[in-house]
């Protein structure tokens, strides 16, 4: 029970704790800061559509950062301005001390639909990404870099394949090859998994989290699975519905670093913290968008840092069926 | 299972062929001697006054002349007697000409209106309206500015190749899948370079589906050109057996004429199976 203690101790209710955490983030640390950007689109009437405006929104190196929020939120409008292939309204993104303008091979993308090139190979795919970063390499060291790549996703022996040939879960680890391949300062990742089954989708969160573990990457990354997220990110910024949504809070994961999937829900404050994504996405992701508390602060959304919960005092007070056994 | 169907479809095409053949001989042969008549007069009438043999030729009558023509096809005895060889020889030369010349303009212009919504609005309204000009209304013009009968009939081959390669070459990179363009986009990769690694072979299959129409089309109007323009080439040759009243050679060029367009059809065919991707 020792090493509950900590989140026992910062707050005995349920209720995220406003307080708990709130220290903001210096700007030494800021690697990428999303600085009040919005979205809008013409609608019909001469009128304007806004997707979201005035959205802040920092991040450390090294950190992986989740975005949950329903459909129309404009998750996916955020993550095409973090890597460029749209442009916001109004704002700036930031990234190492400089404005984004337009798409940068430091900013590496894994798409939704794997989007590999059907015409080149697993290897070609992968060259294409290496070749494009190093213009000017040799062909046997972009080969070299792009195998590398593909071993490090363990498609080592399929290089010769097609697109075609391999299964959707192969595919998508072609897609984290050839953007690991490029040595990105920043991953991007678009809802990477959710083409793909429930089991392939597990190896591969397990194999997307060793590769940041190892790699110490900066990982942005879209998901509107709740498990995701508490699996891999470090904070996991929440949304409002659309349109005009807000960064509503961020919540930080108080699971400890050392994961294991198969494990987590016995993990103390595993309950805490996938009850209080749940309640947002069921309720207050509505409600917080109808009715922003008086306090609310788009530039400092609060930081929210869910406590152990009756639930997770539940679930450990009965020992976990795999150890009992 | 697959070796009997295909097995039973060559066997049953061969009874077919044999019953056409069958049905022509009979439907051409003679029936009986139909009246009688000075024997120099009945010489001098031929066979159809005769017996009532029909002046159509009968079956082995256009294998003798198909075998003639094989023997010897590429002949040279003045302007109104070449070989069938040389004849085809010409008009493949006048539609490979013409047919090249309309990929090299078909194609970038294609790239180039694909590539920006602005000149693809802006062009449509021309395209449409020249597409379905029949490409034999050009000839006068081309008679009248060119002056030469035969860069005519390789114009008149152009200007008909273009459209379909043109508007499938637009189609094709106006439909580039998004994702792709996005992959180049976030690689950085130049223009030139999307345009060769991602946007062509993208829109490759598409091309090749508009050349291979366009070789259908150039094949088509090329037999109906050279009997406009006259000298050489396989129409000319049809038309000029026809004043020769010779329909045996009327028959062996339909079938040549066939057989070629057969082969540059399925040249074609295989190119777009080499640029088709599976997904």
């Amino acid at each position: 029970m020792s090493k509950l203690l900590p989140f026992v101790r910062r707050s005995g209710s349920t209720a995220p704790d406003q307080n708990a955490g709130t220290k903001r983030m210096s700007s030494s640390e800021k690697f990428i800061s999303i600085e009040g950007i919005a979205r809008r689109y013409p609608a019909p009437g001469g009128k304007q559509t806004t997707i979201f405006e005035n959205l802040w929104l920092p991040m450390r190196r090294g950190e992986f950062v989740c975005m949950i929020g329903h459909s129309g939120c404009g998750k996916t409008t955020v993550l095409n301005i973090l890597a460029g292939l749209e442009a916001p309204s109004e704002g700036v993104v930031i990234v190492d001390g400089k404005a984004i303008e337009g798409t940068s091979l430091d900013r590496a993308v894994i798409f939704q639909g794997h989007a590999l090139l059907p015409w080149r190979t697993v290897l070609g795919n992968v060259a294409y990404a290496v070749s494009s970063r190093w213009r000017k390499a040799p062909k046997a060291e972009v080969e070299e870099r792009a195998k590398k790549a593909i071993a490090t996703v363990g498609l080592a022996g399929s290089e010769h394949k097609r697109p075609s040939e391999l299964s959707g879960g192969m595919k998508q680890r072609v897609g984290i090859a050839r953007a690991l391949s490029i040595d990105p300062k920043i991953l991007l990742m678009d809802e990477p998994f959710s083409a793909l089954d429930a089991l392939t989708r597990g190896t591969l969160q397990d194999e997307v989290r060793r590769i940041c573990v190892e790699t110490g990457q900066t990982v942005f990354m879209i998901t509107h699975d709740v498990d995701e997220a508490i699996y891999l990110a470090d904070r996991i910024v929440l949304m409002t519905n659309g349109p005009e949504a807000k960064v509503a809070e961020i919540v930080e994961n108080p699971l400890p670093k050392d994961r294991d999937r198969t494990q987590l829900h016995h993990a103390p404050g595993y309950y805490a913290i996938r009850n209080h994504l749940i309640d947002f996405l069921v309720t207050r992701s509505k409600t917080m968008r109808d009715a922003m508390p008086a306090s609310y602060d788009p530039r400092h959304p609060s930081v929210v840092r869910p406590s152990l919960s009756e639930a997770d005092a539940a679930a450990i007070g009965s020992e976990p069926p795999a150890k009992r056994a | 299972m697959r070796s009997s169907l295909r097995l039973r479809a060559g066997l049953l095409s061969l009874a077919i062929f044999a019953a056409f053949l069958l049905l022509w001989q009979v439907a051409v042969g003679g029936i009986a001697k139909t009246e009688a008549m000075d024997p120099e007069y009945a010489a001098l009438m031929g066979q159809s006054a005769t017996t009532g043999k029909s002046a159509m030729p009968g079956p082995l009558d256009v294998g003798a002349t198909i075998w003639k023509h094989l023997k010897d096809p590429f002949y040279d005895r003045g302007p109104n007697d070449k070989g069938i060889g040389i004849q085809l020889g010409y008009s493949i030369g006048r539609v490979a000409l013409g047919y090249l010349l309309a990929v090299a303009v078909a194609i970038p212009i294609g790239f180039m209106i694909g590539m920006s919504p602005l000149m693809s609005q802006a062009l449509d309204p021309y395209i449409q309206i020249l597409k379905p000009v029949s490409p034999l209304a050009w000839m006068p013009l081309a008679l009248y500015t060119i002056k030469d009968s035969s860069l005519s009939a390789i114009f008149v081959i152009f200007i008909c190749s273009i459209w379909p390669m043109l508007i499938n070459t637009v189609f094709g990179v106006a439909s580039t899948r998004r994702e792709w363009l996005n992959v180049a986009r976030t690689l950085e990769v130049g223009p030139v370079r999307r345009a060769f690694t991602v946007i062509l072979p993208a829109a490759a299959p598409t091309i090749l589906t508009g050349m291979r129409i366009s070789i259908g089309i150039a094949w088509l109007v090329i037999v109906a050109a050279e009997m406009l323009v006259g000298g050489t080439g396989i129409g000319y040759f049809v038309w000029n057996e026809w004043n020769n009243l010779s329909i045996t050679n009327v028959i062996t060029s339909i079938l040549v004429i066939g057989l070629v367009g057969m082969v540059l059809d399925q040249m074609l065919a295989r190119a777009q199976r080499l640029v088709t991707f599976p997904e």
